[in-house]
């Protein structure tokens, strides 16, 4: 039997922006595994190079240099069409500012990665209501983001992230803009997540958050300095063993 | 993901932002409305005006005299073709028209390709009464019995008066449609007597309906034998004009060099002097008109393709708008993995339904517009503008339309996301 590859594994990954004189060097040599399961936060002060680790993770910008494998497949030789299929197929992705198509109901939104990956409309429907009900929605499906709270958008976020049964679940500070209640809400629905196997990256500035994690990472200019595990990969989340599962 | 997925997309898009889209469409729907009815008018003005003019009848030569230098005599409005009045040199003497020179006209031999010459006088505006109701006709003309062959007029009832009546001066006239219903109304107006200026006239034929003519009412006439009329309203001074029917269409240019020597001979043109009469050749006439009306057609047409092309530039202004304003939308869509495809589908998708619709718009409006009568003229569709307007309005959403969309489409995920 071979060792199942990594989920996510990133080698030697830089990226610079701009050039010259003015080039800023965001990441500076990154490697990191990490394994099915697993829940890792990445901490790190501000302009350390999250959001754009996070965004090369989530094949939405390309590294300068280095080598990223997704599930064992080099992402740095696919075309345009494959990556779009790789986001869709493989990768749920969290936005700090929520980032739902506005004047589309709740429903619609979590549908559309669906509908991108060409899932037959009947399908597609029973299936994002499942992901609104899993994320406490089930009462607001019919509604457009701007006739939600920001929890409950962040919330219908997660259900179009999980819908597709992402390999990757990549949230960048999916709580950056949400009050204590609703940061409760959207990390309990994390750790669900987390312990029914899911793989989950997550950028944090806190540490509450980061302490449900299973592994932290510590992010200082570009470079890892800290990798750290709280919690055995094949465990649960560690906020499940204190407060027990809803 | 389907097409019909896709078009799905792109009418979302559309029902975001009613207003605008409407307005969009609306630029395309004038655009492509104006083409249409534009090119209906300008087409039905040449055809009018063709008919009109074969109204007249295509074998006719009218002579006139001319009365000055300078420009060209005033039949019908259109002046200026094929008249004898080349240089401005002296005149000695201007010759009226005369019978005997419209006599001189029906010569087998020194004019083979003349069928016919009608002297002609006209009166305009002649007050006539029967039993009390008074109609004013806006020509009577006096003439021989082949003016009416040569004119194209046909009779409806009766009979046209003969060359007795000519001779005998017998006081019998011919009216036109106009006239018997103004004056008749239900009454059957043969063998009538109705009064011209205080002179009983006994009406033997009303003339076929030959339709309005733009200003003048063709069928406000009233036909006499040439005597009668000179002698109850015109006088016996020079006729108004001598109308020569030629043997053919083809005989016309013939006709007309004949007509102008014998004239010519007549009159003592020669060398040096001016000629004192012009003539009015229908066939060239027809000729000319019909390219003057293509041009107008031309023109007409290239206005409304202006206004079409106003319409396909707010297309492209709306659809980089759209785009510009959507592109962090974009952005959230590539990163939840919408192919470039189904992208660019979406932003052509919903440039061709705003074109297409407002094209398709604008032929039923430029349709049933051209229903209607634009100042006297009465439109006539012509089916390529229909086919061309559409498809350049279609052609318009899908190029500018592209353009945008095949910009937003080649961002990467990350560049249209951070779009502010
Ligand atoms: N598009 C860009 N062009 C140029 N420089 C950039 C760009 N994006 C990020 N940077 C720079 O790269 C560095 C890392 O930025 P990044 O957004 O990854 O930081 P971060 O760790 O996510 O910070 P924060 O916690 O504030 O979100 C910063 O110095 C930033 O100025
Ligand atoms: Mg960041």
């Amino acid at each position: 039997m071979t060792p199942e590859p990594a989920v996510l594994d990133v080698r030697a990954l830089t990226k610079v922006y701009g050039q010259g004189g003015t080039a800023v060097h965001a990441l500076r040599g990154v490697s990191l595994r990490v394994e099915r399961g697993d829940y890792v936060a990445i901490m790190g002060a501000s302009g350390s190079g999250k959001s754009t680790l996070m965004n090369i993770l989530g094949c939405l910008d390309v590294p300068s240099g280095g080598r990223y494998l997704l599930d064992g497949t080099d992402v740095g030789v696919l075309d345009e069409r494959r990556l779009s299929i790789l986001r869709n197929r493989r990768i749920g992705f969290i936005f700090q500012s929520f980032n739902l198509i506005p004047r589309m109901s709740a429903l619609a939104n979590v549908e559309l990665p669906l509908a991108y990956g060409g899932v037959k409309p009947a399908e597609r429907r029973r299936r994002a209501r499942a992901a609104l009900r899993q994320v406490g929605l089930a009462d607001r499906m019919d509604h457009e983001p701007n006739e939600l709270s920001g929890g409950q958008q962040q919330r219908v976020a997660v259900a179009r992230a999980l819908v597709t049964a992402p390999a990757l679940l990549l949230a960048d500070e999916p709580t950056g803009n949400l009050d204590t209640r609703s940061t409760a809400d959207v990390l309990g629905i994390l750790d669900r997540l987390g312990l029914s196997g899911r793989t989950i990256v997550l950028i944090t500035h806190e540490d509450e958050v980061a302490a449900r994690a299973k592994r932290v990472i510590r992010l200082v200019d570009g470079e890892i300095i800290e990798d750290r595990r709280q919690a055995p990969v094949d465990g649960p989340p560690p906020a499940t063993v204190v407060e027990g599962v809803r | 993901m389907s097409p019909w997925e896709i078009l799905r997309f792109a009418l979302r898009g559309l029902t975001a932002n009613k207003l605008r889209s409407a307005l969009t469409m609306l630029g395309i729907l004038i655009g492509v409305g104006a083409v249409i009815m534009l090119v209906a008018v300008g087409n039905g003005s040449s055809e009018q005006i063709k008919n009109n003019i074969s109204r007249l009848g295509a074998n006719s030569l009218t002579v006139t005299k001319s009365t000055s230098g300078g420009g060209g005599g005033g039949f019908g409005g259109f002046g200026g073709t094929r008249n004898r009045q080349q240089s401005s040199g002296p005149r000695t003497q201007a010759h009226d028209l005369t019978v005997d020179d419209a006599k001189a006209l029906v010569d087998p031999v020194n004019a083979p390709s003349v069928k016919s010459a009608s002297p002609v006088v006209t009166s305009s505006s002649v007050t006539t009464t029967y039993e009390g109701t008074s109609h004013s006709i806006s020509q009577f003309v006096g003439t021989y019995p082949a003016y009416l062959g040569a004119a194209n007029k046909e009779l409806a009832r009766g009979a046209a008066f003969t060359d007795d009546d000519v001779t005998g001066g017998r006081k019998v006239v011919v009216i036109g449609r106009t006239v018997a219903d103004d004056l008749f109304g239900t009454v059957d107006p043969l063998n009538k007597q109705i009064n011209v200026g205080g002179t009983p006239f006994t009406v033997v034929g009303v003339l076929k309906e030959s339709g309005s003519s733009g200003m003048q009412d063709a069928d406000d006439v009233a036909i006499g034998p040439l005597t009668a009329v000179q002698q109850n309203l015109t006088g016996f001074g020079g006729l108004n004009s001598i109308v020569v029917e030629a043997k053919s269409a083809k005989a016309t240019d013939r006709a007309q060099s004949e007509v102008t020597d014998i004239l010519d001979q007549r009159h003592d043109i020669s060398g040096s002097n001016t000629a004192d009469f012009q003539i009015m050749n229908q066939a060239s006439l027809q000729s000319a008109v019909s390219a003057s009306g293509k041009t107008f057609t031309v023109l007409l047409g290239a206005v409304a393709a202006i206004s079409l092309l106003v319409g396909g530039i707010g297309i492209t202004n709306i659809m980089l708008v759209t785009v510009t304003e959507r592109t962090r939308e974009i952005g959230i869509r590539k990163a939840i993995g919408a192919p470039k495809g189904a992208i660019l589908g979406q932003f052509i998708a919903e440039a061709t339904v705003l074109s297409l619709v407002g094209g398709v718009l604008g032929v039923l409006v430029g349709v049933l517009g051209s229903l209607f009568k634009v100042v006297g003229v009465k439109p006539v569709i012509v089916p390529s503008s229909i086919a061309l307007a559409l498809g350049v309005s279609v052609a318009i959403g899908l190029f500018f339309g592209s353009y945008p969309a095949n910009r937003a489409a080649k961002l990467r995920p990350i560049e249209a996301l951070r779009h502010e």
